[in-house]
């Protein structure tokens, strides 16, 4: 079963961040996302640039408005994401535990949509 | 034998929750399972107090409410891929029903499945406990909404949204293994400790099932250990509930007022609990590790063992909140230690230990702490500082029953 595993964490605490500290989180995420290549069970998994660089786009009654910055100010905020197929959720939890983010951040997990042939939204995903 | 309603109540509840164990494993869903019993309830309703209770009363309720669910599935033309295994669904053999514990089980028991599950911290605190009572317990929906004291449309909805986490994250129906374990088990061992205390916490005119729940942890706790037997913490739980409840007659004198450890009536205390009790401690110290639970049963036991308040090993204690305070470190333990340590040595030692750090600070609006202090204080003969500190207890009260107990001891220093 699909998991989405969104990473959440303070952009301000990282500002002082030195280069040798970003590498090192660099490299800690590129072990890890080899690892769960090696295992099966990585779907995707993207890192983001900051909320500096981010665009918001709303559509309402056909207007269009498109504005600088994250969707809503936040403390933690997105910084990334990976999508696993996982036997259950406790094995979700020991990937998210694995993320370096969830140390000073937060990782949430979402069952991803299931949908049966006939397109109808699954209201329980199973493995 | 005839059995009255009440009886068939009682040991349906107390006997149900293998079979519901065992259906949600196989059926792979509370709310099948949960019916497939309660249509076996109503049987027995019908046919036990006619025909008398079953010898094997859990394996007569596995058999029928399997049974019913094979039906359903057949009628509702569903899920036959599970018929198979619901037909060889074996009932369980007989359960002791003392708390001897047993060597480890060697079948993997459903309920155990059962309970981690229930307690998994991916559900909502107040849906742990729910869950539990409900499934585990077998206490009906109103009865759970009735002993927590919400309306029972909050708590169906309240049992409904902790089932359908459970399917949509897809929360495994197992005992976690290994390194999980430790996380887990605090977690359900937390949930069955708030049952008890919100039992424990019930006045006298409170509803009856809402005091029964010291009861109803005790049995869940239990069962987890003889499932459990070589866990530590699983025995220590038990232990300490017991020896807890053990003085339950005792804590409350006449108008509800609070009575204290050292003024309690020792006689009023359970002596057939405090012996299981101190049984199943002896028996979780001899496994070695010592975790919070343990050790908490432990200073409950010795507490337990003196027949006078005079007679307490304060040493001993002493040197018990010593090791908690490694094991889980908090201002209350160490305020308890403090005051242990001033039986033991005199209150100018505990006074010490009470000034210490940032003690004060922390629990400057905890009530307990000035009445500490301000009792350290008059056995110190230092009065005028113990009715300062007497004072801010008071303004801190909780209720009335404890704003009563502390003006009291506020007028005996004058």
């Amino acid at each position: 079963m699909k998991y989405a595993l969104t990473i959440y964490g303070d952009e301000s605490g990282r500002e002082g961040a030195s280069d040798e500290e970003m590498q090192a989180v660099s490299a800690a995420y590129a072990a890890l996302t080899r690892e769960m290549q090696e295992k099966g069970v990585l779907v995707a998994g993207e890192g983001l640039y900051p909320t500096p660089t981010a665009t918001t786009v709303r559509v309402r009654d056909g207007d269009r408005t498109v504005t600088d910055g994250p969707f809503a100010e936040t403390k933690e905020q997105l910084g990334g994401f990976y999508v696993l197929d996982c036997r259950d959720l406790d094995e979700a939890i020991d990937w998210a535990a694995k993320i370096p983010g969830a140390q000073s951040g937060s990782v949430e997990i979402r069952p991803v949509m299931v949908f049966d042939e006939a397109g109808n939204l699954v209201e329980e995903a199973t493995a | 034998m005839r059995a009255s309603a009440e009886l068939v109540d009682r040991v349906f509840r107390r006997e149900s929750g293998r079979a519901t164990a065992s259906l949600i494993r196989v059926l792979g869903d509370f709310d099948l399972a949960e019916d497939a019993v309660q249509e076996a309830f109503l049987v027995a309703m019908q046919v036990w107090p006619e025909r008398g209770l079953p010898d094997n009363a859990g394996a007569w309720i596995t058999t029928t409410a399997r049974n019913k669910a094979i039906d359903r599935l057949r009628r509702e033309r569903r899920g036959t891929e599970k018929l198979e295994e619901l037909s060889a669904l074996e009932p369980p053999p007989p359960e002791p029903d003392d708390l001897e514990l047993e060597e480890a089980a060697v079948i993997p028991d459903d309920r155990l499945r059962l309970i981690f599950t229930c307690c998994h911290p991916a559900l909502a605190p107040e849906a742990r406990v729910a869950l539990t009572l409900r499934s585990l317990g077998g206490l009906s929906t109103p009865e759970i909404a009735r002993a927590f004291l919400v309306s029972e449309t909050t708590m169906a909805q309240r049992l409904v949204r902790a089932k359908r986490k459970i399917k949509a994250a897809n929360i495994p129906y197992e005992v976690p293994a290994g390194h999980e374990l430790p996380d887990r088990l605090d977690s359900v061992l937390a949930s069955l400790y708030l049952i008890f205390n919100e039992g424990y916490s019930a006045t006298s005119d409170a509803a009856l099932v809402r005091r029964e729940l010291c009861g109803e942890a005790i049995r869940l706790a239990g069962t987890l250990a003889r499932l459990m037997p070589d866990e530590p913490e699983a025995l220590g739980l038990l232990a300490l509930l017991l020896l807890q409840d053990s003085r339950r007659e005792a804590r409350v004198g006449a108008g509800g007022d609070l009575v204290l450890l050292e003024d309690q009536d020792r006689s009023l205390w359970d002596r057939r609990e405090i012996e299981t009790g101190l049984r199943v401690l002896d028996r979780g110290m001899r496994l070695g590790a010592t975790g919070p639970y343990l050790l908490q049963a432990a200073i409950a036991g010795e507490h337990a063992r003196a027949s006078n308040p005079e007679d307490t090993d304060w040493r001993r204690i002493a040197s018990l909140y010593e090791l908690l305070l490694h094991a889980s470190p908090s201002p209350v333990v160490e305020l308890n230690r403090a005051v242990a340590v001033a039986m033991a040595e005199g209150p100018q030692r505990g006074l010490e230990l009470l000034d210490e750090g940032e003690l004060a600070d922390e629990l400057a609006g905890y009530q307990w702490f000035w009445s500490a202090r301000a009792d350290l204080l008059r056995r110190a003969g230092r009065y005028v500082e113990a009715a300062g500190d007497y004072r801010r207890a008071v303004e801190l009260a909780k209720n009335p029953a404890e704003r009563r107990f502390l003006e009291g001891r506020l007028e005996e220093v004058g």
